[in-house]
């Protein structure tokens, strides 16, 4: 990589470069302000925080980063002061000349919590002028929570050379912070102050405000009535942010439930290994995962592409298979089917934890699921994201099979009545075995999602067992529509529950609900209409 | 029950069954009391407990059989009521424990004491008395079973509907009675018990009699199953898991039957949580797990869905295979046997052990009656008539 051997080449170029200055032993203020580091002494330690942070070193960050992290060592007796790196290795905090090791007399330097604060000023003005938006972006944001005066020059100096928007607005807020809690600030700069803390309109500027203490009358009425419009706002986006995370639960549940739906609605076949279907997808998502680790790993981005028609082939087959050799001897007796696929699910975990080990097995998010955006006050992660887009896709998928593919006319034939169909020539047990296979390797690619916000164990099915058939049974059977408008009631109405109740309670609110749901309409909200007596 | 009806219900696999659990509860607790300690026939107090266990669980195998034997109905949450059974013995025996307990509050248990709580919760009042503890072993699953099939089975909620729900029931209670501020002790549950009704509960005695006790509910269990499914209402029963809607077709309140047959069974369920309590030295949420209460159904399974005698008898086998295959160098495996054991059974073996025997019986002894009756006819030279195709 030709930045990492440039980065090499100028830290060579200045190493060399500081050797040949250190050699005649030349001590200017900030040899000595680093020096002071070795005295042990919390007012020194301030004092050369102060002069490092303001002396437009090269090793300014690194040396108050270390400091902050408890890295920088200083020995009392010889007074010199090392960095030692995260990766081991140490430099001499004066020079910047790499060192072989740090005597063992040497000792962290000690923080109390008023340094703690002031090495975290000086760290954010340091990095409010770095070159990459993010790390300014942070500074600002740690100013704005720290607010000490001291940074308000720092600030200012950034907020004029500051052209990127959402920095500057970062900026603007850090300065309200240090400015309303300035005692010498005039009321106008409080009074704007206050006016940029209700603009932000979050959690932590409503701290801000509350804990401000004594201010003049009318900076105190403003900051009141700042205060009621953030929790009027909050109130409205921690609604929005419950309906988030309820659509993000739904979902995973449709997700878990879908394939369910299908096996179910057709061969009225409760298949209690549907949960393994789904751990075997996210299994297979760890073997694509390590093999591209291991040889390819340019392609780690891509893993989850492959590993979606790979868990579907996978979970696929062995449902087939699964259908041929045990679910078609136990037709017409779907208790005894429930029961049996219960043994395989105990035989399918089993296997798994024998092969793979019961512990917890890491797959990673490739890099464009990981992270998050804000949206208002709100953050929404980007794996939470793109599987519900997913969820969704598959659904519409779905639905366009089982509308416009003669498998789905047959399908849907078979659902609705199935000596009918066997009457018009099509192949029921066919239709069985397929629809099995493909209820089975949509477990399979919903286990591919899951893989990435759940852990992947043997027991990551039976997590979702209980709640996709509540899904299932709610929604009614036979048709995706009710599956779809179940899921996602759920998911709502568990993640609105939550707050109230807590999450436990919450969840055994909607089971009861459920039971009490099923009274009203036994065979769930889109129930298929027949004439048969018994289903 | 009139002592005729009693008798025609029994058959002679019947008699044999309650014989052999008779002489059982009073051999093994003899045994172990009077023998002396290690001899040849003397059975250890630890094997008297663990055979102890598996007769409450086939009294639990009774309760899933008599619903789902004779009345089609499957129950995934028959754990639930055992539990419950086993919790309100549990808070009977944590009052007993007394000042005896870690921080010797004469009221509060100890997790209640830990929780910082200052006085009893009102569901823990009266469980200081053997009686009432008795009672509630009987009313708690009673009711909820009562409440739980009026609202499923009034609304005609049957199959594997009814088993889904009845499994989310099971599961909602598993994560209520994890809860600490729930009151019945959180993820730790009800344990480290002293006395029943001023025994010891880890005594030789006790164990022996708990055992003998064991024994008699399932004889007590045995025959009242015997006797509601070879009465009148049996038939009903038998009828309503055939054919539900021609049952109800026929005038019959087929929910009512239903609602009858699923409370009864709770209540037995009950019964053996009970007693497995005392027995085991401990009561926790796990006890509600969706898994046990499929596995409970297995038994009934194996040993042959719809006898009785099978159900027991399946309890007791697969439980003594667990025990068998958990506690030896097979251990890893026992998940692939079980497993197995649900798939091979269902496929293999719809009618269970005793079923499957039940039917080589009654053949053979067709075959052996044909034969006699054949040559009877030879000796008299009369031909059987041939039966119309």
């Amino acid at each position: 990589m030709p930045a990492n051997l440039s980065a090499r080449l100028c830290s060579l170029l200045l190493s060399l470069l500081l050797i040949a200055f250190a050699l005649p032993a030349f001590a200017g203020p900030f040899e000595d302000a680093v020096a002071k580091f070795a005295n042990d002494d919390f007012s020194d330690t301030e004092e050369a925080v102060g002069v490092i942070a303001s002396s437009g070193n090269k090793l300014a960050f690194p040396i108050i980063s270390a400091l902050q992290d408890g890295r920088l060592m200083a020995d009392p007796d010889s007074k010199k002061v090392y960095v030692t790196g995260t990766d081991g290795k140490s430099i001499d905090a004066a020079t910047g000349e790499a060192v072989a090791s740090v005597p063992d007399s040497a000792s962290a330097v000690r923080l109390n919590n008023r340094l703690r604060r002031s090495v975290d000023a000086a760290l954010g003005s340091l990095t409010l002028q770095s070159p990459d938006v993010g790390t300014r972006l942070q500074a600002a944001q740690s100013v704005f929570k720290s607010h000490e005066e001291t940074a308000l020059e720092a600030v200012d100096a950034a907020l004029a050379k500051e052209s990127n928007r959402s920095v500057k607005t970062a900026l603007g807020e850090a300065r309200a912070g240090i400015l309303l809690f300035k005692s010498d600030a005039t009321e106008v700069e409080k009074l704007e102050a206050v006016a940029t803390l209700k603009a932000r309109g979050d959690q932590e500027a409503m701290a801000l405000l509350t804990g401000m203490g004594d201010q003049p009358a009318s900076v105190t009425k403003a900051a009141a009535s700042a205060i009621s419009s953030i929790q009027s706002s909050l109130a409205v986006w921690s609604t929005v942010q419950n309906a988030w995370y309820g659509l993000s639960l739904g979902s995973v549940l449709l997700l878990a439930a879908i394939g369910l739906a299908i096996t179910f609605g057709v061969m009225g076949v409760i298949n209690m290994a549907h949960g393994e279907m789904v751990m075997l997808g996210a299994y297979t998502t760890f073997v694509v995962q390590e093999v591209i680790r291991t040889r390819y790993p340019g392609l780690f981005d891509y893993s989850l592409l492959i590993a979606v028609p790979l868990a579907f082939l996978v979970a696929g087959a062995i449902g087939v298979l699964i259908e041929r050799s045990i679910i078609r001897f136990l037709y017409g007796r779907p208790l005894e089917t429930l029961l049996a696929t219960w043994g395989l699910s105990l035989v399918l975990q089993q296997a798994v934890r024998t092969m793979f080990g019961p512990t917890n097995r890491e797959v990673g998010n490739p890099s464009w699921m990981s992270g998050a955006f804000e949206l208002g006050q709100i953050t929404i992660t980007y794996n939470r994201l793109w599987i519900l887009c997913f969820t969704l896709a598959v659904f519409a998928i779905l639905l366009a099979m089982l509308r416009y593919t003669a498998l789905g006319l047959e399908m849907r034939a078979v659902t609705q009545n199935r000596r009918m169909a066997a009457s018009m020539g099509i192949a029921t047990s066919r239709v069985d075995a397929l629809t099995f296979g493909l209820g089975s390797g949509i477990a399979g690619i919903a286990g591919v999602a899951l893989s990435q916000i759940d852990n992947v164990s043997p027991n990551l099915g039976q997590s979702y067992i209980i709640d996709s058939f509540m899904v299932v049974v709610f929604g009614g059977v036979g048709n995706l529509w009710g599956t779809l408008v179940g899921a996602f009631t759920l998911g709502i109405a568990n993640k609105f529950l939550e707050p109230v109740a807590g999450a436990v309670l919450g969840k055994i609110a909607i089971l009861v609900l459920i039971i009490l749901f099923i009274q009203k309409r036994p065979r769930g909200l889109f129930a298929l209409k027949g004439r048969a007596v018994e289903a | 029950m009139t002592p005729h009806m009693l008798t025609r219900s029994l058959d002679r696999g019947a008699t044999i069954f309650l014989l052999v659990v008779a002489a059982l509860g009073v051999l093994i607790p003899l045994s172990n009391l009077l023998l002396p300690v290690g001899s040849f026939l003397q059975v250890p107090t630890y094997l008297v407990a663990l055979w102890g266990k598996y007769v409450c669980y086939a009294i639990l195998a009774l309760a899933i059989d008599l619903i789902w034997g004779y009345c089609g109905i499957l129950s995934l949450g028959h754990g639930a009521f055992f539990a419950l059974g086993g919790y309100a013995m549990g808070m009977y025996l944590m009052r007993q424990i007394g000042t005896r307990g870690v921080y010797g509050n004469p009221i509060l248990p100890d997790f209640m004491v830990f929780l910082n709580w200052q006085k009893l919760p009102w569901y823990w009042y009266g469980f200081d008395m053997f009686w009432f503890a008795a009672l509630m072993v009987l009313v708690v699953p009673g009711l909820l079973a009562f409440c739980f099939g009026w609202l499923a089975f009034r609304s005609r909620v049957t199959g594997v509907y009814l088993s889904i729900i009845t499994q989310a029931m099971t599961y909602a209670l598993l994560l209520a009675f994890f809860r600490n501020d729930f009151g019945f002790g959180g993820n730790n549950g009800l344990t480290d018990f002293k006395d029943i009704l001023g025994f010891n509960v880890q005594a030789e005695g006790t164990r022996a009699a708990l055992f003998a006790l064991s024994c008699l509910a399932l004889i007590i269990g045995f025959l009242i199953c015997r006797a509601i499914v070879s009465s009148k209402l049996g038939k009903v029963l038998i009828a309503v898991r055939d054919a539900e809607s021609r049952t109800r077709f026929l005038g019959y309140r087929v929910e009512s039957y239903k609602l009858f047959v699923f409370t009864v069974s709770a209540c037995m369920a009950g019964v053996a949580g009970a007693l497995y309590v005392p027995q085991v030295g401990i009561i926790n949420p796990s006890e509600f797990a969706p898994g046990n209460s499929i596995e409970a159904v297995i038994w009934v399974a194996v040993g042959g869905r719809g006898t009785l005698v099978g159900a027991a008898l399946g309890a007791v086998v697969v439980n003594y295979a667990k025990t068998f295959f958990t506690s030896g160098v097979l251990a890893p495996y026992w998940l692939f046997m079980l497993g197995a054991l649900f798939i091979l059974v269902t496929l293999l073996l719809p009618k269970g052990i005793v079923g499957t025997f039940n039917a080589w019986w009654a053949s053979s002894r067709e075959k052996s009656t044909a034969a006699s009756v054949a040559s009877a006819a030879a000796e008299d030279g009369v031909t059987e008539p041939k039966m119309a195709e």
